[in-house]
């Protein structure tokens, strides 16, 4: 049995029903759960000796702007026993944009998380220390966002006073 | 030459002050490095012996602005980026003057986009901008050279009872 097989069926016989959609695209395999068992699928994931899936190498996101659930938030993880990488994808809906965080199960996932949240505003309950990562704390937007002007909204980032 | 030959001969020269002391300015402009990105490489190279700007009298990079009379803002300057490099500026003390080196600095560049700032002038008051992506250090030299050309026309009393701006060092 290969590796992506293997993976497959672990998870299908545990989370049938909560796993949403299964795709491998260009040798990439994605695994799209239900939001409400993100933790405990993470927490199989990592804690199954036969998966061993230890590593969060990244969290990100995407906004699909018109889509119903707006927002999917990803998790690519890895797993040095099978030397794989995997791709978790979490489907999200727009109000209110939160998820439950996984940095009880990865702790490398704190700072993704928070660029996360700083630039889509996905709010990741239970993280322990949720503030924006590269704009100022004072800024009101979130610049990954599809209704964001690439050129910012003026006014919105505090310059010096002009000399003279 | 003919300053050793007229001092020999006469023992003195007449001038004015404020041609003295400009002079003297121009010729010893100490640079505050503001090398926030890649055209600091360039900045840098201007300073090896090839390109070599001892010969325009302002080989002290001071990495103290209090030192510094010259501000050249090397790289990209965000947002976040914008409130240290106005409050180094601050901390100059008069006369003092700022080279735009680049096309980040002078006008955003290619980063057109919310976290640059669309060019420095919107908060210092530049003197010269020198075009390039990054400069080459002979860019660099002549916007020097420029800088020294607009000291040379000053006037002392031009600086005189200048104030340091407040720097709420509170804030701090």
């Amino acid at each position: 049995m290969d590796t992506k097989e293997k993976i497959i069926n672990s998870v299908k016989e545990k989370f049938g029903e909560a796993v949403v959609e299964i795709s491998d695209f260009r040798n990439d395999l994605s695994i799209t759960i239900a939001k409400d068992r993100l933790i405990d699928v993470a927490k199989f994931l990592k804690e199954n000796p036969e998966l061993q899936f230890v590593m969060c190498k990244d969290v990100t996101a995407i906004d699909w702007a018109t889509r119903k659930n707006r927002f999917t938030t990803v998790y690519h993880i890895y797993s040095f026993k099978l030397n794989f990488t995997l791709r978790l994808k979490v489907n999200i809906e727009e109000n209110p944009p939160a998820v439950e965080s996984v940095v009880s199960i990865w702790p490398s996932a704190e700072w993704y998380e928070r660029e996360t949240f700083d630039m889509y505003g996905i709010e990741f309950l239970n993280h322990p220390d949720l503030r924006r990562m590269y704009m100022p704390e004072s800024f009101e937007y979130h610049p990954l966002r599809k209704d964001f002007p690439l050129l910012g909204i003026s006014g919105s980032m505090p310059l010096p006073e002009k000399m003279e | 030459m003919g300053l050793e030959a007229k001092l020999t001969k006469d023992g003195f020269i007449t001038t004015t002050i404020d041609a003295v002391i400009a002079w003297a300015r121009k010729n010893s402009v100490y640079p505050m490095p503001m090398g926030i990105s890649c055209c600091a490489i360039e900045m840098i190279a201007a300073t090896d012996p090839k390109y070599d700007i001892a010969r325009f009298g302002s080989e002290v990079m001071r990495f103290t602005p209090r030192q510094c009379d010259l501000m050249i803002v090397a790289g990209t300057v965000t947002y976040k980026m914008a409130q240290v490099v106005r409050r180094i500026y601050d901390q100059m003390p008069e006369p003092k003057w700022v080279i735009a080196m680049g096309a980040c600095t002078s006008s955003g560049g290619m980063y057109r986009s919310y976290n640059v700032v669309q060019g420095i002038d919107q908060f210092l008051p530049v003197d010269v901008y020198t075009a390039g992506c990054p400069p080459r250090p002979e860019n660099l030299l002549n916007a020097l050279m420029t800088i020294q050309a607009k000291i040379g026309k000053t006037k002392a009393r031009d600086f005189k009872d200048k104030p340091m701006v407040d720097l709420e060092l509170a804030r701090n």
